[in-house]
């Protein structure tokens, strides 16, 4: 059935606000949350949080999911026949800073099968959930890697029609902020939608 | 009228399927609320497809006015939002969630809303959340609500929780994703 039009009310418009104190120690280091370090190519994924007019979105509550370097999550329904790995949770969460920054340390997950279709591969990607200042800017995307071939064959990425808009999903090497003979470094800035698109004028069915 | 935008909002994608190992910690970090002590009431029930089968992974939303950016004094910003509650459905699309009876909340043009609740709706099949809103069934308030006097009459049940019992504490309240059932779903 279509979707009902509504004014933005106060409900719309109070987004929750998190504070520090959700926080835990190695929230944001996805690296160091067991006694040793997990398998797989450490990286760094850093952007910013930007309302539509460019304005930096301060202490937006920034989570990430994501498989492990060999393409498993740790979760019970996840039946690939891949190693889990016992240094490796694979989710995060961090709250942006004045700038709307975010960092997260990890290591590249990899691809894996799943059953949409034959042979189906999910391109490396990592999900991300953030929320904004209210009900328009709660947005959930997933976060891919440049170079991947897999992602033209995949029906996720591909759930976005425009090619620009894909692309946008896609990070960005950024070598100013890798650690020489540590670790690579990936640059992805979310935009959230900050207003609703058209003035709102009679509710309709 | 909205300003022009200068950038364009990223894509939204759907959580997929493992989207708990990421989001279930928020709830066990919550404050717990004890369903009948002062202002709180668990609302509960299953969410369902078209045919009435039961979504074992999907995940709700409860979001109040109480969350609100500009509701939250500075000196509480490290304490949870007390507006919102994340749950995620059981094997049988189950679900329950305490809640703190939110408010009467203002419309924006001097009318007052009903007590209501936001509820965002993700689960794998759904490329962008949904968006409804639950009310409470035992509020006299919400034969004037002006959200739900927009709606069909006969879809205006959609949006509202019956208490299981007179005292009010418990709500039933099932999300119907598709179909002539189906939940009213908003946007904006």
């Amino acid at each position: 059935m279509p979707l009902v039009l509504l004014p933005e009310t106060l409900t719309e418009r109070s987004g929750p606000v998190f504070g520090h104190g959700l926080l835990r120690p190695n929230d944001s280091d996805l690296t160091a949350q067991y006694a040793d370090e997990p398998l797989g190519e450490r990286i760094y994924v850093h952007g910013r949080v930007l309302d539509e007019d460019g304005r930096p979105v301060r202490g937006a509550l920034v989570e990430v999911w994501q498989a492990n370097a060999a393409g498993r999550y740790r979760h019970k329904v996840d039946g690939h026949d891949a190693p889990l790995d016992p240094n490796f949770f694979g989710a995060g969460r961090i709250l942006t800073d004045e700038q709307g920054r975010y960092c997260f340390k990890t290591i590249k997950p990899g691809p894996y099968p799943w059953g949409n279709h034959f042979n189906a591969w999910s391109p490396a990607h990592i999900h991300f959930s953030l929320f904004g200042a209210g009900i328009l800017s709660r947005l959930v995307t997933q976060m891919y890697f440049p170079g991947d071939p897999l992602q033209p064959l995949d029906p996720i990425f591909n759930s976005i029609p425009d090619e620009a808009a894909r692309q946008r999903l896609v990070s960005r090497l950024d070598m100013d902020r890798a650690e020489p003979d540590y670790a690579l470094a990936y640059a992805f800035d979310i935009v959230l939608r900050g207003h609703a698109d058209t003035p709102f004028e009679e509710p309709r069915q | 009228m909205t300003a022009k935008s200068e950038l364009i909002p990223s894509g939204s994608q759907t959580v997929g399927p493992y989207y708990r190992i990421g989001l279930d910690y928020l709830a066990e970090r919550a404050p717990k609320l004890e369903p009948g002590s002062p202002g709180v009431v668990e609302i509960r029930g299953q969410v369902l497809d078209r045919d009435g089968i039961p979504v074992p992974d999907a995940l709700l939303e409860f979001w109040s006015a109480d969350a609100s950016r500009a509701e939250t004094p500075a000196a509480g910003i490290d304490t949870f939002p007390r507006g919102f509650h994340r749950v995620a459905t059981d094997s049988d699309g189950r679900f329950s969630v305490a809640v703190a009876k939110p408010d009467p909340a203002p419309l924006g043009d001097g009318r007052m809303q009903a007590p209501h609740m936001l509820v965002l709706v993700y689960a794998r099949g759904l490329l962008r959340n949904l968006i409804t809103r639950v009310y409470f069934g035992d509020e006299p308030a919400n034969a004037e609500d002006p959200v739900l006097l927009e709606i069909p009459v006969e879809r205006q049940g959609t949006l509202v929780a019956r208490p299981s019992a007179p005292d009010a504490i418990v709500f039933e309240w099932n999300v119907i994703l598709q179909g002539d059932k189906e939940t009213v779903f908003f946007a904006w």
